[in-house]
């Protein structure tokens, strides 16, 4: 077990921002690979470790999600200092949904001194979503003011009335981009928002509509967003080509183009889910070559065993070691 | 203005059900524009729970009154020579009027007939929409007068967010994204920079979240 002491309290070495792992990745010109997890319905612990030893040393960080999809769950922040233990980097999630600016500051506080270097800043699913939609939402700040917050709390050293903070969190700081909800025009203006915030690293939504990403990150590199700030493309291998309709039909903002739902549904019986994965890696390939991405963030949605695989396959691996 | 929605007669009548002798007192200020509380809703609750209670086999006697705004002292104190004369009285002004008569009256006991949902405005004939928070500190000179603190599911001072679909809010294909809305205006006229850049954050002090407010104007108190 990691000991909680003042070791967690050392400044980051250089001008690195945190001084995790990803970070200096990034910096170091890699292109980064992320990875995603859920934390369990309980407190399942052995459950959480099963899935860390599919993401350990197969990606540079990994999200540990927080009440994703307004469906309750361990915390992020306990999760992460588990994945911590484990020898795992977190990228620890935190929504704006649950907390108000008194348990968002405390948080992230508390993630600092529990040796959390890397943190995503989100508005959240509404509530409406998950299995306690009679809940009361918060909202008391946006995921705009938290990417603002945190890294005021880090650079200034101050929270947000301006008191000084003794011993400031120093946090490797990202946000989400979704090119794919509308207005489309309106989205690279959402994100040189983000970044003007003080955002450091952006991960996008899920990736299926190529030719609209081609589009946007085109717009983003003529804006000179890329120069700014670095961007992880999101992947999410489709299992089927049922599970494909269902992600265009039913989630908020996802875009799913039929050809795809059609290349699936056109794969021999029971290869639809490699059929998936050859087109998450012709993905992954073509993201490596893009002007003003700088690495792919892989959401295996509870499909984590398929990380090694994927990670070997589209040659991410041996991961760098900075 | 205050929209309300008339609560089940289930609920009314369960309210009620120790009673023989009630009034039902409407009121003809918002709860008459938005067709919930007025003379004519009065008058159907009345028969509606009449009915109900004469096939319950327990008759019960229910007068109705409407007076020109329950929020409003002046207009309370028109009831003091009759209010005493029921066991309950049933109001079907928006949650505002049953807090004035209880504080008038503190021997009677009231009930509130309808569910007080929210300050807005009818788009078309029978269907109203929020429109206001009342949060206290109007922000909306800054959104050509849209306001995304009650009309965006999240109140985001940044928006949309990602779950925003042809025009609509991820929660319901019949909410429109407000945020779609002051975008495309802002676009539309060229003025989109004035959304690019990060807001501070909101004081919620004036809003519910610091206390019941209470609003002063010094020269119509002395």
């Amino acid at each position: 077990m990691s000991e909680i002491n003042s070791e967690n309290n050392v400044k980051p070495e250089g001008d690195f921002k945190s001084g995790s792992n990803l970070e200096k990745v990034l910096r170091a010109g890699h292109f980064a690979f992320t990875g995603e997890c859920g934390p369990p319905k309980g407190a399942n612990v052995h459950h959480l470790v099963e899935k860390f030893h599919h993401l350990k040393g197969n990606v540079d960080a990994v999200n540990i999600t927080d009440n994703q999809t307004a469906v309750v769950r361990m915390s992020s922040l306990a999760a992460s200092h588990l994945m911590i233990d484990h020898g795992l980097e977190p990228n620890f999630q935190m929504v704006c949904r649950d907390r108000n600016r008194l348990a968002i500051t405390s948080d992230i506080l508390g993630a600092y001194a529990l040796g959390i270097r890397n943190m995503l800043c989100l508005s959240g699913d509404h509530q409406s979503f998950g299995n306690h939609p009679e809940a009361k939402n918060v909202h008391d700040i946006d995921s705009m003011q938290l990417i603002n917050l945190v890294t005021t709390m880090r650079d200034k050293e101050e929270f947000l009335n301006g008191e000084k903070i003794d011993v400031a969190p120093k946090l490797f700081v990202g946000a989400a981009c979704n090119p794919f909800a509308d207005p489309f025009e309106y989205r690279v203006y959402r994100l040189a928002n983000k970044i003007a915030a003080g955002a450091d690293f952006i991960q996008t939504q899920c990736i299926y509509n190529m030719d609209k990403f081609r589009t946007f990150m085109k717009q983003v590199v003529d804006m000179g967003l890329h120069e700014k700030c670095y961007i992880l493309a999101g992947v999410t291998p489709m299992k089927s080509a049922r599970m494909a309709s269902f992600m265009g039909k039913m989630v908020p903002g996802m875009d799913v183009p039929e050809s795809l739902i059609n290349r699936l549904k056109g794969a021999e019986k029971g290869k639809q889910a490699e059929e998936g994965i050859k087109f998450a890696l012709e993905q992954i390939e073509e993201f490596k070559e893009m002007k003003g991405v700088a690495g792919v963030h892989l959401m295996a949605i509870e499909w984590e065993q398929m990380v090694p695989e994927i990670a070997e396959r589209a040659g991410m691996l041996p991961r760098p070691v900075v | 203005m205050i929209v309300a929605d008339r609560k089940s007669l289930e609920e009314i009548l369960s309210m009620i059900k120790d009673y023989k002798n009630i009034m039902v007192l409407g009121c003809k200020g918002c709860v008459t524009v938005c067709n919930v509380g007025g003379e004519k809703e009065v008058s159907i609750l009345a028969s509606a729970l009449r009915i109900a209670r004469q096939k319950e086999g327990r008759e019960i006697n229910i007068d109705t009154k409407v007076i020109e705004r329950q929020c409003d002292n002046e207009y309370v104190a028109q009831l003091k020579e009759t209010v005493g004369n029921y066991e309950a009285v049933v109001s079907m002004a928006c949650g505002v009027g049953p807090q004035f008569l209880s504080e008038a009256y503190r021997e009677q006991k009231f009930y509130p007939a309808v569910n007080t949902t929210f300050f807005g405005g009818a788009v078309t004939h029978g269907i109203w929409e929020e429109r206001c928070a009342g949060c206290g500190t109007c922000i909306i000179h800054d959104f050509d007068g849209l306001c995304p603190v009650a009309r965006c599911a999240k109140s985001l001072l940044h928006g949309p967010c990602g779950g925003s679909s042809k025009g609509k809010c991820e929660i319901s294909k019949e909410t429109i994204c407000i945020w779609d809305s002051i975008v495309s205006k802002k676009m539309e006229q060229g003025r989109l920079n004035d959304l690019l850049k990060v807001r501070a954050v909101k004081d919620w002090r004036t809003a519910r979240d610091g206390g019941p407010r209470r609003s002063i104007r010094e020269e119509l108190t002395q």
